[in-house]
Protein backbone atom coordinates (compact mmCIF):
# COMPACT_ATOMS: atom_id res chain seq x y z
CA UNK A 1 0.00 0.00 0.00
CA UNK A 2 1.51 3.10 -1.14
CA UNK A 3 -0.35 6.15 0.93
CA UNK A 4 -1.21 9.15 -0.93
CA UNK A 5 0.47 11.84 1.24
CA UNK A 6 -2.84 14.22 0.46
CA UNK A 7 -4.58 12.23 3.48
CA UNK A 8 -2.11 13.30 5.98
CA UNK A 9 -3.04 15.75 8.96
CA UNK A 10 -1.50 19.00 8.15
CA UNK A 11 -3.26 19.27 4.78
CA UNK A 12 -6.83 18.34 6.23
CA UNK A 13 -7.04 21.31 8.15
CA UNK A 14 -7.56 23.89 5.09
CA UNK A 15 -10.62 22.12 3.78
CA UNK A 16 -12.20 23.06 7.11
CA UNK A 17 -12.80 26.47 6.15
CA UNK A 18 -15.33 26.98 3.52
CA UNK A 19 -18.69 27.99 5.22
CA UNK A 20 -21.57 25.53 4.85
CA UNK A 21 -24.65 27.06 4.47
CA UNK A 22 -28.44 24.42 4.67
CA UNK A 23 -31.75 25.36 4.65
CA UNK A 24 -33.61 23.65 7.58
CA UNK A 25 -37.27 22.29 6.49
CA UNK A 26 -40.01 21.92 8.96
CA UNK A 27 -41.34 18.50 9.96
CA UNK A 28 -44.40 16.99 9.42
CA UNK A 29 -45.88 17.13 12.63
CA UNK A 30 -45.89 13.82 14.71
CA UNK A 31 -49.04 11.68 16.01
CA UNK A 32 -48.55 11.19 19.80
CA UNK A 33 -45.59 9.45 20.98
CA UNK A 34 -47.26 7.07 23.34
CA UNK A 35 -50.03 6.37 21.10
CA UNK A 36 -47.51 5.67 18.41
CA UNK A 37 -45.49 3.36 20.42
CA UNK A 38 -48.21 1.05 21.44
CA UNK A 39 -49.39 0.31 18.20
CA UNK A 40 -45.84 0.21 16.97
CA UNK A 41 -45.58 -2.87 20.07
CA UNK A 42 -48.89 -4.37 19.07
CA UNK A 43 -48.20 -4.56 15.55
CA UNK A 44 -45.25 -6.06 16.28
CA UNK A 45 -46.56 -8.79 18.48
CA UNK A 46 -49.45 -9.50 16.21
CA UNK A 47 -46.55 -9.86 12.93
CA UNK A 48 -45.31 -12.50 14.96
CA UNK A 49 -48.19 -14.08 16.28
CA UNK A 50 -50.96 -13.92 13.37
CA UNK A 51 -49.32 -16.45 11.26
CA UNK A 52 -48.04 -19.33 13.12
CA UNK A 53 -52.06 -19.15 14.68
CA UNK A 54 -53.36 -19.01 11.33
CA UNK A 55 -51.11 -21.94 9.93
CA UNK A 56 -51.67 -24.42 13.10
CA UNK A 57 -55.91 -23.42 12.46
CA UNK A 58 -55.47 -24.69 9.09
CA UNK A 59 -53.34 -27.59 10.02
CA UNK A 60 -56.09 -28.41 12.41
CA UNK A 61 -59.03 -28.30 10.08
CA UNK A 62 -57.19 -30.96 7.68
CA UNK A 63 -56.36 -33.12 9.87
CA UNK A 64 -59.91 -33.12 11.39
CA UNK A 65 -61.15 -33.12 7.96
CA UNK A 66 -58.87 -36.42 7.13
CA UNK A 67 -59.13 -38.42 9.82
CA UNK A 68 -63.01 -37.76 10.55
CA UNK A 69 -63.53 -40.75 7.66
CA UNK A 70 -64.52 -44.08 8.86
CA UNK A 71 -61.22 -46.24 8.83
CA UNK A 72 -59.14 -43.38 9.74
CA UNK A 73 -56.14 -44.66 11.84
CA UNK A 74 -55.50 -41.83 13.88
CA UNK A 75 -58.02 -39.77 16.56
CA UNK A 76 -59.20 -36.50 14.80
CA UNK A 77 -58.06 -33.04 16.72
CA UNK A 78 -61.90 -33.11 18.61
CA UNK A 79 -61.38 -36.59 19.72
CA UNK A 80 -58.03 -36.16 21.31
CA UNK A 81 -59.15 -33.49 23.12
CA UNK A 82 -62.67 -35.24 24.57
CA UNK A 83 -60.22 -38.66 25.07
CA UNK A 84 -57.52 -36.92 26.77
CA UNK A 85 -59.10 -34.43 28.38
CA UNK A 86 -58.66 -35.44 31.84
CA UNK A 87 -54.25 -35.08 30.94
CA UNK A 88 -54.78 -31.63 29.48
CA UNK A 89 -57.12 -30.55 32.34
CA UNK A 90 -55.05 -31.99 34.90
CA UNK A 91 -51.25 -32.21 34.34
CA UNK A 92 -50.89 -32.43 38.61
CA UNK A 93 -52.42 -35.21 39.53
CA UNK A 94 -50.63 -38.44 41.64
CA UNK A 95 -51.79 -41.69 41.88
CA UNK A 96 -48.70 -43.26 43.08
CA UNK A 97 -46.82 -45.52 40.84
CA UNK A 98 -46.47 -44.72 37.02
CA UNK A 99 -50.69 -43.23 37.17
CA UNK A 100 -49.16 -39.44 37.44
CA UNK A 101 -49.91 -36.28 35.46
CA UNK A 102 -48.13 -35.10 32.77
CA UNK A 103 -46.26 -32.77 34.73
CA UNK A 104 -44.63 -35.01 36.97
CA UNK A 105 -43.23 -37.00 33.90
CA UNK A 106 -41.99 -34.14 32.17
CA UNK A 107 -40.35 -33.61 35.09
CA UNK A 108 -38.80 -36.59 36.08
CA UNK A 109 -37.12 -36.40 32.39
CA UNK A 110 -36.19 -32.54 32.64
CA UNK A 111 -34.48 -34.12 35.95
CA UNK A 112 -32.24 -36.79 34.53
CA UNK A 113 -31.87 -33.93 31.37
CA UNK A 114 -30.28 -31.28 34.07
CA UNK A 115 -27.99 -33.89 35.47
CA UNK A 116 -26.85 -35.19 32.41
CA UNK A 117 -26.36 -32.59 30.63
CA UNK A 118 -24.88 -30.30 33.30
CA UNK A 119 -22.05 -32.70 33.64
CA UNK A 120 -21.77 -32.63 29.84
CA UNK A 121 -21.27 -29.08 29.83
CA UNK A 122 -18.79 -28.98 32.15
CA UNK A 123 -16.83 -32.14 31.01
CA UNK A 124 -17.00 -30.48 27.23
CA UNK A 125 -15.59 -27.41 28.27
CA UNK A 126 -13.02 -28.91 29.68
CA UNK A 127 -12.21 -31.02 27.09
CA UNK A 128 -13.16 -28.37 24.12
CA UNK A 129 -10.49 -26.16 25.95
CA UNK A 130 -7.84 -28.33 26.48
CA UNK A 131 -8.05 -29.43 22.00
CA UNK A 132 -8.44 -25.97 20.97
CA UNK A 133 -5.64 -25.10 23.04
CA UNK A 134 -2.84 -27.37 22.66
CA UNK A 135 -2.02 -28.83 19.39
CA UNK A 136 -0.95 -32.36 20.55
CA UNK A 137 -4.06 -32.69 23.00
CA UNK A 138 -5.57 -32.18 19.64
CA UNK A 139 -3.80 -34.32 17.63
CA UNK A 140 -4.54 -36.91 20.15
CA UNK A 141 -8.00 -36.59 20.95
CA UNK A 142 -9.72 -35.11 17.60
CA UNK A 143 -9.73 -38.26 15.65
CA UNK A 144 -11.14 -40.36 18.58
CA UNK A 145 -14.00 -37.60 18.95
CA UNK A 146 -15.15 -37.75 15.34
CA UNK A 147 -15.62 -40.82 15.57
CA UNK A 148 -17.32 -41.39 18.99
CA UNK A 149 -19.61 -38.70 17.79
CA UNK A 150 -21.30 -40.56 15.15
CA UNK A 151 -22.52 -43.42 17.67
CA UNK A 152 -25.80 -43.10 17.80
CA UNK A 153 -27.45 -42.29 21.73
CA UNK A 154 -29.40 -45.64 22.15
CA UNK A 155 -26.49 -47.87 21.49
CA UNK A 156 -24.49 -46.31 24.64
CA UNK A 157 -27.77 -47.14 26.23
CA UNK A 158 -27.32 -51.14 26.46
CA UNK A 159 -23.10 -50.43 27.30
CA UNK A 160 -24.25 -48.19 30.37
CA UNK A 161 -26.98 -50.43 31.59
CA UNK A 162 -23.93 -53.44 31.83
CA UNK A 163 -22.22 -50.60 33.55
CA UNK A 164 -24.11 -49.28 36.03
CA UNK A 165 -27.11 -52.28 36.79
CA UNK A 166 -29.50 -49.50 37.05
CA UNK A 167 -31.77 -47.01 34.83
CA UNK A 168 -31.47 -44.04 36.47
CA UNK A 169 -27.88 -43.67 35.91
CA UNK A 170 -27.66 -45.27 32.51
CA UNK A 171 -30.03 -42.37 31.22
CA UNK A 172 -28.17 -39.69 32.78
CA UNK A 173 -25.11 -41.22 30.88
CA UNK A 174 -27.16 -41.18 27.93
CA UNK A 175 -27.85 -37.62 28.25
CA UNK A 176 -24.12 -37.03 28.98
CA UNK A 177 -22.42 -38.70 25.90
CA UNK A 178 -25.33 -37.36 23.85
CA UNK A 179 -24.87 -33.85 24.73
CA UNK A 180 -21.07 -33.59 24.97
CA UNK A 181 -19.84 -33.90 21.38
CA UNK A 182 -21.21 -30.60 19.83
CA UNK A 183 -20.28 -29.13 23.07
CA UNK A 184 -16.43 -30.24 22.95
CA UNK A 185 -16.23 -29.59 18.98
CA UNK A 186 -17.98 -26.06 19.27
CA UNK A 187 -15.77 -24.87 22.52
CA UNK A 188 -12.36 -26.10 20.38
CA UNK A 189 -13.09 -24.02 17.14
CA UNK A 190 -13.97 -21.06 19.46
CA UNK A 191 -10.48 -21.16 21.83
CA UNK A 192 -9.00 -21.99 17.97
CA UNK A 193 -10.17 -18.80 16.73
CA UNK A 194 -9.33 -16.56 19.62
CA UNK A 195 -7.90 -13.56 17.88
CA UNK A 196 -4.08 -13.37 17.92
CA UNK A 197 -4.54 -9.73 19.29
CA UNK A 198 -5.96 -10.99 22.66
CA UNK A 199 -3.44 -12.89 23.09
CA UNK A 200 -1.02 -10.34 22.61
CA UNK A 201 -3.14 -8.10 24.79
CA UNK A 202 -2.68 -11.12 27.34
CA UNK A 203 0.81 -11.46 26.69
CA UNK A 204 1.70 -7.79 27.39
CA UNK A 205 -0.19 -8.06 30.21
CA UNK A 206 1.27 -11.01 31.59
CA UNK A 207 -1.91 -12.38 32.76
CA UNK A 208 -1.37 -16.13 34.26
CA UNK A 209 -3.09 -19.49 32.86
CA UNK A 210 -6.30 -18.42 34.92
CA UNK A 211 -6.65 -15.36 34.46
CA UNK A 212 -6.78 -15.69 30.85
CA UNK A 213 -8.79 -18.66 31.14
CA UNK A 214 -11.48 -16.76 32.95
CA UNK A 215 -10.73 -13.19 31.27
CA UNK A 216 -10.00 -13.68 27.97
CA UNK A 217 -10.85 -17.51 26.57
CA UNK A 218 -14.27 -17.89 28.12
CA UNK A 219 -15.56 -14.52 27.18
CA UNK A 220 -13.95 -14.55 23.43
CA UNK A 221 -14.95 -18.03 22.82
CA UNK A 222 -18.50 -17.71 24.50
CA UNK A 223 -20.44 -17.50 21.10
CA UNK A 224 -18.88 -20.85 20.33
CA UNK A 225 -19.52 -22.72 23.64
CA UNK A 226 -22.83 -21.12 23.54
CA UNK A 227 -23.76 -22.32 20.15
CA UNK A 228 -22.27 -26.04 21.03
CA UNK A 229 -24.54 -25.82 24.16
CA UNK A 230 -27.78 -25.41 22.20
CA UNK A 231 -27.15 -28.20 19.90
CA UNK A 232 -26.25 -30.56 23.22
CA UNK A 233 -30.07 -28.98 24.51
CA UNK A 234 -31.79 -30.28 21.58
CA UNK A 235 -29.71 -33.35 20.99
CA UNK A 236 -30.72 -34.32 24.89
CA UNK A 237 -33.84 -34.13 24.61
CA UNK A 238 -34.32 -36.34 21.37
CA UNK A 239 -32.48 -38.93 23.55
CA UNK A 240 -34.09 -38.90 26.63
CA UNK A 241 -37.57 -39.34 25.55
CA UNK A 242 -35.86 -42.54 23.21
CA UNK A 243 -34.16 -43.78 26.75
CA UNK A 244 -36.80 -43.43 28.76
CA UNK A 245 -39.06 -45.46 26.33
CA UNK A 246 -36.39 -48.30 27.30
CA UNK A 247 -35.53 -48.02 30.87
CA UNK A 248 -39.22 -47.48 31.79
CA UNK A 249 -40.52 -45.93 34.88
CA UNK A 250 -41.73 -42.54 35.53
CA UNK A 251 -40.89 -40.08 32.21
CA UNK A 252 -42.39 -38.95 29.31
CA UNK A 253 -40.82 -41.08 27.33
CA UNK A 254 -42.11 -44.18 29.19
CA UNK A 255 -45.41 -42.73 29.16
CA UNK A 256 -45.77 -42.30 25.58
CA UNK A 257 -44.41 -45.82 25.36
CA UNK A 258 -47.16 -47.01 28.31
CA UNK A 259 -49.95 -45.30 26.27
CA UNK A 260 -48.79 -46.63 22.85
CA UNK A 261 -49.12 -50.06 24.87
CA UNK A 262 -52.37 -49.39 25.89
CA UNK A 263 -53.84 -48.07 22.33
CA UNK A 264 -54.11 -44.49 24.03
CA UNK A 265 -53.45 -42.52 20.35
CA UNK A 266 -54.88 -39.16 21.91
CA UNK A 267 -52.92 -39.35 25.03
CA UNK A 268 -49.99 -40.38 22.68
CA UNK A 269 -50.80 -37.27 20.72
CA UNK A 270 -51.38 -34.52 23.91
CA UNK A 271 -47.96 -35.83 25.08
CA UNK A 272 -46.26 -35.42 21.66
CA UNK A 273 -47.39 -31.22 21.62
CA UNK A 274 -46.04 -31.10 25.50
CA UNK A 275 -42.72 -32.57 24.37
CA UNK A 276 -42.33 -30.39 21.11
CA UNK A 277 -43.27 -27.17 23.22
CA UNK A 278 -41.14 -28.63 26.56
CA UNK A 279 -38.23 -28.70 23.74
CA UNK A 280 -39.08 -25.49 22.14
CA UNK A 281 -38.43 -23.84 25.46
CA UNK A 282 -34.82 -25.02 26.91
CA UNK A 283 -33.61 -24.22 22.94
CA UNK A 284 -34.86 -20.57 24.21
CA UNK A 285 -33.70 -20.76 27.60
CA UNK A 286 -30.29 -21.71 26.38
CA UNK A 287 -30.32 -18.88 23.92
CA UNK A 288 -31.79 -16.58 26.15
CA UNK A 289 -28.98 -16.98 28.46
CA UNK A 290 -26.71 -17.29 25.32
CA UNK A 291 -27.32 -13.27 24.15
CA UNK A 292 -27.34 -12.51 27.71
CA UNK A 293 -23.82 -13.83 28.35
CA UNK A 294 -22.34 -12.97 24.27
CA UNK A 295 -23.44 -9.47 24.78
CA UNK A 296 -20.77 -7.51 23.11
CA UNK A 297 -18.36 -10.18 21.82
CA UNK A 298 -20.55 -11.32 18.85
CA UNK A 299 -21.12 -7.37 18.08
CA UNK A 300 -17.26 -7.03 17.28
CA UNK B 1 27.95 3.66 28.17
CA UNK B 2 24.59 2.25 27.48
CA UNK B 3 21.65 3.68 26.51
CA UNK B 4 18.15 3.66 27.69
CA UNK B 5 16.80 1.11 25.39
CA UNK B 6 19.70 -0.23 22.79
CA UNK B 7 18.26 -2.21 19.73
CA UNK B 8 21.20 -5.08 19.02
CA UNK B 9 22.16 -5.95 15.85
CA UNK B 10 18.59 -7.47 15.56
CA UNK B 11 18.06 -10.24 12.59
CA UNK B 12 15.18 -12.17 11.96
CA UNK B 13 14.69 -14.77 9.92
CA UNK B 14 10.99 -16.70 9.64
CA UNK B 15 10.90 -19.90 8.22
CA UNK B 16 7.64 -21.32 6.98
CA UNK B 17 8.09 -25.16 5.62
CA UNK B 18 11.56 -25.35 4.20
CA UNK B 19 11.69 -21.60 2.80
CA UNK B 20 13.57 -19.06 4.75
CA UNK B 21 13.43 -15.28 4.66
CA UNK B 22 15.28 -13.02 5.92
CA UNK B 23 13.11 -10.24 7.40
CA UNK B 24 15.66 -8.33 9.06
CA UNK B 25 19.13 -7.34 8.77
CA UNK B 26 21.34 -6.12 11.39
CA UNK B 27 19.30 -3.94 12.89
CA UNK B 28 20.90 -1.78 15.79
CA UNK B 29 19.25 1.34 17.39
CA UNK B 30 19.71 3.34 20.34
CA UNK B 31 16.79 5.20 22.05
CA UNK B 32 17.39 7.43 24.51
CA UNK B 33 14.79 8.21 27.78
CA UNK B 34 12.04 10.71 26.65
CA UNK B 35 12.70 10.25 22.95
CA UNK B 36 10.24 10.24 20.11
CA UNK B 37 11.39 8.20 17.75
CA UNK B 38 9.18 6.89 14.78
CA UNK B 39 10.15 4.00 11.94
CA UNK B 40 8.88 4.61 8.62
CA UNK B 41 9.16 2.82 5.36
CA UNK B 42 7.23 0.83 3.07
CA UNK B 43 4.64 -2.06 3.49
CA UNK B 44 6.29 -5.28 4.35
CA UNK B 45 9.64 -4.12 5.37
CA UNK B 46 9.47 -5.80 8.45
CA UNK B 47 8.30 -2.60 10.72
CA UNK B 48 5.49 -4.63 12.44
CA UNK B 49 8.10 -7.18 12.90
CA UNK B 50 11.00 -4.83 14.58
CA UNK B 51 7.97 -3.26 17.08
CA UNK B 52 7.34 -6.95 18.01
CA UNK B 53 10.28 -7.64 18.97
CA UNK B 54 11.07 -4.90 21.01
CA UNK B 55 7.51 -5.67 22.93
CA UNK B 56 8.71 -9.05 23.35
CA UNK B 57 6.04 -10.51 21.28
CA UNK B 58 8.08 -12.14 18.62
CA UNK B 59 11.66 -13.56 19.11
CA UNK B 60 14.97 -12.10 17.29
CA UNK B 61 16.45 -14.97 14.98
CA UNK B 62 20.03 -13.52 16.54
CA UNK B 63 20.67 -10.09 18.36
CA UNK B 64 18.58 -8.70 21.01
CA UNK B 65 17.12 -5.79 22.51
CA UNK B 66 17.97 -4.22 25.90
CA UNK B 67 15.77 -1.73 28.31
CA UNK B 68 17.45 -0.15 31.44
CA UNK B 69 20.18 -2.72 31.37
CA UNK B 70 17.77 -5.55 31.24
CA UNK B 71 17.40 -8.28 28.58
CA UNK B 72 14.02 -8.44 26.72
CA UNK B 73 13.13 -11.90 26.60
CA UNK B 74 8.81 -11.82 26.73
CA UNK B 75 6.41 -9.36 26.85
CA UNK B 76 5.55 -7.51 29.29
CA UNK B 77 3.87 -4.25 30.67
CA UNK B 78 6.87 -2.34 30.95
CA UNK B 79 6.71 -2.29 26.90
CA UNK B 80 2.75 -1.40 26.75
CA UNK B 81 1.99 -1.45 22.86
CA UNK B 82 -1.13 0.18 20.72
CA UNK B 83 -1.74 -2.17 18.61
CA UNK B 84 -2.79 -0.95 14.69
CA UNK B 85 -6.37 -2.37 15.45
CA UNK B 86 -7.25 -1.53 18.94
CA UNK B 87 -7.17 -4.55 20.13
CA UNK B 88 -9.79 -4.16 22.37
CA UNK B 89 -11.53 -6.69 24.50
CA UNK B 90 -15.37 -6.42 23.08
CA UNK B 91 -16.90 -8.11 25.93
CA UNK B 92 -15.82 -5.47 28.53
CA UNK B 93 -16.51 -1.61 29.09
CA UNK B 94 -14.22 1.03 28.12
CA UNK B 95 -13.39 1.57 31.68
CA UNK B 96 -13.14 -2.22 32.23
CA UNK B 97 -10.52 -2.84 29.44
CA UNK B 98 -8.11 0.13 31.38
CA UNK B 99 -9.10 -0.96 34.46
CA UNK B 100 -7.55 -4.88 33.49
CA UNK B 101 -4.62 -3.52 32.78
CA UNK B 102 -4.33 -1.39 35.67
CA UNK B 103 -5.30 -4.15 37.87
CA UNK B 104 -2.87 -6.60 36.48
CA UNK B 105 0.03 -3.92 36.57
CA UNK B 106 -0.83 -2.72 40.36
CA UNK B 107 -2.76 -4.84 41.83
CA UNK B 108 -0.56 -4.90 44.70
CA UNK B 109 1.03 -1.38 45.05
CA UNK B 110 -2.02 0.39 44.86
CA UNK B 111 -5.42 -0.40 46.94
CA UNK B 112 -8.77 -0.48 45.14
CA UNK B 113 -9.68 3.08 45.31
CA UNK B 114 -6.57 4.82 43.95
CA UNK B 115 -6.50 1.67 40.72
CA UNK B 116 -9.96 3.07 40.10
CA UNK B 117 -8.61 6.51 40.46
CA UNK B 118 -5.89 5.74 37.87
CA UNK B 119 -8.11 4.08 35.83
CA UNK B 120 -10.18 7.44 35.52
CA UNK B 121 -7.34 9.67 35.11
CA UNK B 122 -6.07 7.86 32.47
CA UNK B 123 -9.19 7.94 30.25
CA UNK B 124 -9.20 11.09 31.26
CA UNK B 125 -6.06 11.58 29.98
CA UNK B 126 -7.18 10.60 26.57
CA UNK B 127 -10.09 12.39 26.95
CA UNK B 128 -12.43 9.35 26.94
CA UNK B 129 -13.89 9.51 30.50
CA UNK B 130 -17.41 10.41 28.99
CA UNK B 131 -17.71 7.12 27.28
CA UNK B 132 -16.46 4.84 29.91
CA UNK B 133 -19.16 2.78 30.36
CA UNK B 134 -19.70 1.97 26.51
CA UNK B 135 -18.36 -1.21 24.93
CA UNK B 136 -15.94 -0.77 22.10
CA UNK B 137 -18.72 -1.70 19.26
CA UNK B 138 -20.72 1.63 20.37
CA UNK B 139 -17.46 3.57 19.89
CA UNK B 140 -15.66 5.09 17.02
CA UNK B 141 -12.77 4.11 16.01
CA UNK B 142 -10.88 6.80 16.88
CA UNK B 143 -12.07 6.71 20.05
CA UNK B 144 -10.88 3.10 20.41
CA UNK B 145 -7.15 4.30 19.55
CA UNK B 146 -7.72 6.47 22.51
CA UNK B 147 -8.88 3.84 25.08
CA UNK B 148 -5.93 2.01 23.64
CA UNK B 149 -3.68 5.06 24.29
CA UNK B 150 -5.34 4.84 27.65
CA UNK B 151 -4.89 1.41 28.44
CA UNK B 152 -1.40 1.29 27.16
CA UNK B 153 -0.63 4.96 29.54
CA UNK B 154 -1.80 3.62 32.57
CA UNK B 155 0.86 0.53 32.69
CA UNK B 156 2.99 3.34 32.86
CA UNK B 157 5.51 1.64 30.47
CA UNK B 158 9.13 2.20 30.35
CA UNK B 159 8.47 2.23 26.23
CA UNK B 160 5.40 3.29 24.47
CA UNK B 161 5.23 1.04 21.32
CA UNK B 162 2.49 2.18 18.78
CA UNK B 163 2.26 0.52 15.73
CA UNK B 164 0.58 2.70 13.27
CA UNK B 165 -1.86 3.76 16.01
CA UNK B 166 -3.51 6.53 13.42
CA UNK B 167 -3.31 4.50 10.22
CA UNK B 168 -7.33 3.38 10.28
CA UNK B 169 -8.49 6.75 10.66
CA UNK B 170 -9.94 9.53 8.80
CA UNK B 171 -7.74 12.54 8.36
CA UNK B 172 -9.10 14.69 10.85
CA UNK B 173 -9.91 12.06 13.86
CA UNK B 174 -5.83 11.19 13.07
CA UNK B 175 -5.26 15.25 12.99
CA UNK B 176 -6.87 15.50 16.74
CA UNK B 177 -5.06 11.80 17.87
CA UNK B 178 -1.84 13.37 16.48
CA UNK B 179 -2.06 16.31 18.73
CA UNK B 180 -3.26 14.24 22.06
CA UNK B 181 -0.34 12.28 21.50
CA UNK B 182 2.08 15.04 21.21
CA UNK B 183 0.48 16.87 24.16
CA UNK B 184 1.24 13.75 26.26
CA UNK B 185 4.45 13.13 25.44
CA UNK B 186 5.29 16.94 26.24
CA UNK B 187 3.30 16.83 29.27
CA UNK B 188 4.51 13.11 30.93
CA UNK B 189 7.66 12.53 28.66
CA UNK B 190 7.39 9.50 27.52
CA UNK B 191 9.59 7.15 25.47
CA UNK B 192 7.87 5.97 22.33
CA UNK B 193 8.81 4.00 19.58
CA UNK B 194 5.69 4.84 16.47
CA UNK B 195 5.81 3.16 13.40
CA UNK B 196 4.13 4.93 11.06
CA UNK B 197 2.88 5.75 6.90
CA UNK B 198 2.80 8.69 7.27
CA UNK B 199 5.81 11.65 6.33
CA UNK B 200 3.86 14.57 7.94
CA UNK B 201 3.06 12.66 11.02
CA UNK B 202 6.92 11.17 11.35
CA UNK B 203 8.18 14.62 10.95
CA UNK B 204 5.60 16.71 13.02
CA UNK B 205 5.76 14.01 16.47
CA UNK B 206 9.19 12.73 16.20
CA UNK B 207 12.35 13.22 17.38
CA UNK B 208 14.24 11.19 15.11
CA UNK B 209 12.70 9.49 12.22
CA UNK B 210 14.52 5.82 11.64
CA UNK B 211 13.86 5.18 7.69
CA UNK B 212 13.76 1.49 6.71
CA UNK B 213 14.84 0.06 3.44
CA UNK B 214 12.49 -2.34 1.25
CA UNK B 215 12.54 -6.27 2.35
CA UNK B 216 13.70 -8.76 2.52
CA UNK B 217 16.75 -8.19 4.80
CA UNK B 218 15.72 -4.94 5.32
CA UNK B 219 17.86 -3.01 7.42
CA UNK B 220 18.02 1.36 8.93
CA UNK B 221 18.99 3.42 5.66
CA UNK B 222 18.57 6.78 7.17
CA UNK B 223 18.95 8.20 10.54
CA UNK B 224 16.91 11.71 10.75
CA UNK B 225 16.73 14.03 13.44
CA UNK B 226 14.31 16.50 13.57
CA UNK B 227 15.75 19.36 15.04
CA UNK B 228 12.59 21.51 15.47
CA UNK B 229 11.79 22.83 19.10
CA UNK B 230 8.80 21.97 21.57
CA UNK B 231 6.03 22.22 21.79
CA UNK B 232 5.19 22.38 17.99
CA UNK B 233 2.17 23.98 16.67
CA UNK B 234 0.82 22.32 13.33
CA UNK B 235 -0.10 25.21 11.82
CA UNK B 236 3.19 26.92 12.31
CA UNK B 237 5.08 24.33 10.85
CA UNK B 238 3.86 23.75 7.88
CA UNK B 239 6.08 27.15 6.46
CA UNK B 240 8.74 26.12 9.29
CA UNK B 241 12.03 25.66 6.90
CA UNK B 242 13.19 22.90 8.81
CA UNK B 243 9.75 21.17 8.52
CA UNK B 244 9.94 20.97 5.15
CA UNK B 245 13.54 20.45 5.02
CA UNK B 246 12.70 16.86 7.06
CA UNK B 247 9.73 16.13 5.46
CA UNK B 248 11.91 16.82 1.69
CA UNK B 249 14.41 14.06 3.16
CA UNK B 250 12.13 11.51 3.89
CA UNK B 251 10.12 11.85 0.78
CA UNK B 252 13.32 11.53 -1.12
CA UNK B 253 14.44 8.43 0.75
CA UNK B 254 10.68 6.84 0.44
CA UNK B 255 10.16 7.66 -2.94
CA UNK B 256 13.63 7.96 -4.85
CA UNK B 257 15.98 6.40 -3.66
CA UNK B 258 13.99 3.69 -1.62
CA UNK B 259 11.07 2.98 -4.06
CA UNK B 260 8.47 0.70 -3.51
CA UNK B 261 9.07 -2.17 -6.27
CA UNK B 262 6.92 -4.78 -6.16
CA UNK B 263 3.34 -3.97 -7.29
CA UNK B 264 0.92 -2.84 -4.88
N1 LIG C 1 4.75 -15.10 11.28
C1 LIG C 1 5.31 -14.85 10.08
N2 LIG C 1 5.75 -15.87 9.32
C2 LIG C 1 6.33 -15.64 8.12
N3 LIG C 1 6.48 -14.43 7.58
C3 LIG C 1 6.07 -13.36 8.28
C4 LIG C 1 5.44 -13.52 9.56
N4 LIG C 1 5.12 -12.29 10.02
C5 LIG C 1 5.51 -11.42 9.07
N5 LIG C 1 6.09 -12.05 8.02
C6 LIG C 1 6.66 -11.40 6.83
O1 LIG C 1 7.56 -10.45 7.26
C7 LIG C 1 7.50 -9.31 6.44
C8 LIG C 1 7.39 -8.07 7.29
O2 LIG C 1 6.12 -8.08 7.94
P1 LIG C 1 5.69 -6.86 8.86
O3 LIG C 1 4.32 -7.15 9.32
O4 LIG C 1 6.72 -6.65 9.90
O5 LIG C 1 5.68 -5.66 7.85
P2 LIG C 1 5.29 -4.14 8.09
O6 LIG C 1 6.43 -3.33 7.70
O7 LIG C 1 4.75 -3.97 9.45
O8 LIG C 1 4.13 -3.94 7.03
P3 LIG C 1 2.84 -3.01 7.13
O9 LIG C 1 3.32 -1.64 6.91
O10 LIG C 1 1.99 -3.48 6.00
O11 LIG C 1 2.22 -3.24 8.45
C9 LIG C 1 6.34 -9.50 5.49
O12 LIG C 1 6.85 -9.81 4.21
C10 LIG C 1 5.59 -10.67 6.04
O13 LIG C 1 5.08 -11.47 5.00
MG1 LIG D 1 2.72 -3.56 10.26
Amino acid sequence: MNMPLAKSGITASIALASPATAKVLPLPPKPSVPFARIRATLGKIAASVVPPAVVVALFLVIWEVACRKAGATLPPPSRVVNDAWELIAHPFYDHGGLDKGLFWHLLASLQRIAMGYTLAAIAGVALGTLVGQSVWAMRGLDPIFQVLRTVPPLAWLPLSLAAFRDGQPSAIFVIFITAIWPIIINTAVGIRNIPQDYRNVAAVLRLNPLEFFVKIMVPAAAPYIFTGLRIGIGLSWLAIVAAEMLIGGVGIGFFIWDAWNSSHISEIIVALVYVGLVGFILDRIVAGVSSIVTRGTSAN
Amino acid sequence: MTSYCKIDHVDKIFTRGNTETCVLKEITLDIEKGEYVSIIGHSGCGKSTLLNIVAGLTEATTGGVILEGKHVNEPGPDRAVVFQNHSLLPWLTVYDNVRLAVDKVFGRSKSRAERDEWTLHNLNLTQMTHAKDKRPSEISGGMKQRVGLARALAMEPKILLLDEPFGALDALTRTHLQDTVMGLHEKLGNTVMMITHDVDEAVLLSDRIIMMTNGPEAQIGEILSVPIARPRRRLELVTDPTFLKCRQRVLEFLYERHRFVEAA
